[in-house]
């Protein structure tokens, strides 16, 4: 991949406008009635199932760093990580807007109430301290091990995301299936790979 | 080129007896429809948006309609838990285009004078079809008011003669692999299956349904027959049924065999019983039309259930003494 930091200046700037498309396509959808019978529930459904994507597409870039040595990949990492914030406080919104109208003491009672609920809203609280501290200030100021530590919450969150998902479906658990079979691929890789140096520390003698 | 998409066939090639009896309204609706037909063919894509004007729905007048506005045919339509043709809203609408409902058989077994296997046209002969404007309710949260066709099950009872000993009846969706691709999966315990009390299945608002807006019933709906139970949760609607069975047993249904906690027998719309996973308080009307601005003004559509979906004084009666948290 190139070396030219100019690139950067154009390729960004494309990523962070190709991530806005699912909103684009949803208001789009909405205006020339392509969304369903229900589009109030297509929008909830779409805006959570893009904080999903985002989630898993962040998770995704250590092993995708790891596995092919493209280290550029790593630029990304906080502009999804970011995206799978906005999506998921859009996803919120349409929770408090539509279903709820603005309900506030209905709001309090229904997130401990509910399960799902209550478990894809510890998920949007997961998210907000990884969202304030993601400015390369906030690593120097926490310092590169605390606020690697503090970013794991987002293995918490997306998990919580998923059985919030698997949660509300009425029967048909095959998607939220497939997003858990990811997530577990995405965080087996990295227990896989914290295992390794203490096995090889091991092995190393014996080989000798 | 002109491409006919299968759905605007459909209709008027099928000159359904139903249909014939129902003739003055078909008269209304069909050429408002094939107007829409016609611009459609010059303007193919306009066909969406331009749909849903065209059917006009039948008046209230009978004592059971309600008065509300009717959900537009193309909301009806495409808009359907029918999970053996795939388990999302716009599946049904697609993948049963195809499906076979002519000839039809269905089978009569149990408590009854005379088991037989009926030809549907046979069974339904001398019936009339009404028009029912109802409310439909669905578990999920969602509601509609559709203009039904359907002919009072009790009719269809008399018709079949009972034994005194029958207190249930039950009744279940074709079994078919092929044309239904959800039903290799197990993603519920095929067939579907439903039941009724006797006296729920005598009540006159329960109608076997064979159309919507004075049409045949669309394959996505239920073709060619389906019940319809206003006052209880749509999932007690068994479409496209094959079987009926009176016995002296409470019949198993679907739901409640995949999920117990969550589904039971009666499934009468009830805002006092929440949902194990969400409120029942309240419904959210679909299929009219919103736009970006009409949400961001607040014109969000959600209103409160009534107790037996607004059916209470046809049917409260049934269930005068029992525990309605329990018999959910």
């Amino acid at each position: 991949m190139p070396h030219r930091r100019w690139i950067w200046w154009i390729v960004k700037p494309l990523v962070f406008v190709a991530c806005l498309v699912p909103l684009y396509l949803v208001i789009y959808w909405l205006q020339t009635e392509q969304l369903s019978a229900n589009p109030l529930d297509d929008i909830t459904d779409q805006t959570g199932t893009w904080a999903l994507n985002f989630l898993m597409l962040t998770l995704s870039i250590t092993p995708l760093r790891r596995i092919t040595g493209w280290n550029f990949v790593v630029r990304f990492r906080r502009m999804f990580g970011l995206y799978a914030f906005f999506y998921a406080l859009l996803h919120f919104t349409t929770y408090v807007w539509f279903v709820q109208f603005f309900n506030v003491q209905a709001i309090l009672e229904d997130i401990p109430k509910r399960p799902f609920i209550t478990v894809g809203f510890t998920a949007l609280m997961l998210l907000i301290p990884l969202a304030l501290t993601s400015t390369k200030r906030w690593i120097l100021r926490l310092g590169g091990k605390r606020w690697q530590m503090l970013h794991r919450l987002i293995y918490v969150s997306a998990a919580a995301g998923v059985i919030h998902f698997f949660w509300l479906v009425k029967q048909d658990t095959r998607e939220p299936v497939l997003y858990g079979i990811v997530l577990g691929a995405l965080l087996g890789f990295r227990a896989w790979t914290a295992l390794q140096p203490r096995i090889q520390r091991i092995s190393t003698p014996v080989a000798r | 080129m002109l491409i006919r998409k299968t759905s605007d066939i459909k209709w008027f090639d099928i000159t359904d007896e139903t249909v014939y009896r129902n003739r003055r309204q078909f008269l209304k609706a069909g050429s408002l429809a094939l107007a829409g037909t016609a611009a459609s063919t010059l303007l193919p894509g306009c066909l969406t948006s331009a749909a849903p004007e065209e059917q006009q729905a039948p008046q209230a007048k009978g004592p059971y309609d309600t008065k509300e506005t009717p959900t537009p045919y193309q909301a009806i339509t495409t808009y359907n838990n029918y999970y053996e043709f795939g388990a999302q809203y716009q599946l049904p609408a697609r993948n049963a285009q195809n499906f076979k409902t002519k000839p039809w058989t269905v089978k009569v077994e149990g408590l009854v004078k005379k088991p037989a296997q009926w030809d549907l046209d046979d069974l339904l002969k001398g019936l009339t079809p009404e028009d029912r404007i109802y409310r439909m309710r669905c578990v999920e949260g969602w509601s509609m008011v559709i203009p039904w066709l359907g002919i009072p099950l009790k009719n269809i009872i008399n018709k079949l003669e009972p034994l005194p000993s029958a207190k249930f009846i039950e009744m279940r969706t074709i079994l078919d692999p092929v044309q239904m691709p959800e039903q290799k999966t197990d993603l519920l315990p095929w067939p579907y299956t439903e039941g009724l009390r006797m006296d729920e299945a005598t009540n006159p608002l329960t109608l076997f349904a064979v159309g919507i807006y004075g049409k045949p019933l669309p394959n996505q709906n239920g073709a060619p027959i389906r019940l319809v139970t206003p006052w209880k949760y749509g999932f007690k609607g068994v479409k496209s049924i094959v079987d009926i069975r009176f016995t002296d047993k409470q019949p198993n249904n679907t739901w409640s065999i995949a999920n117990p906690i969550e589904y039971g027998f009666y499934a009468n719309v009830n805002p006092n019983v929440d949902h194990p996973r969400w409120t029942q308080k309240t419904e959210r009307p679909i299929g009219q039309k919103l736009t970006l601005t009409q949400i961001a003004k607040g014109e969000v559509p959600l209103k409160p259930t009534l107790m037996f979906n607004g059916y209470g004084d046809q049917v409260a009666s049934m269930y005068a003494g029992m525990d309605l948290k329990k018999f959910f």
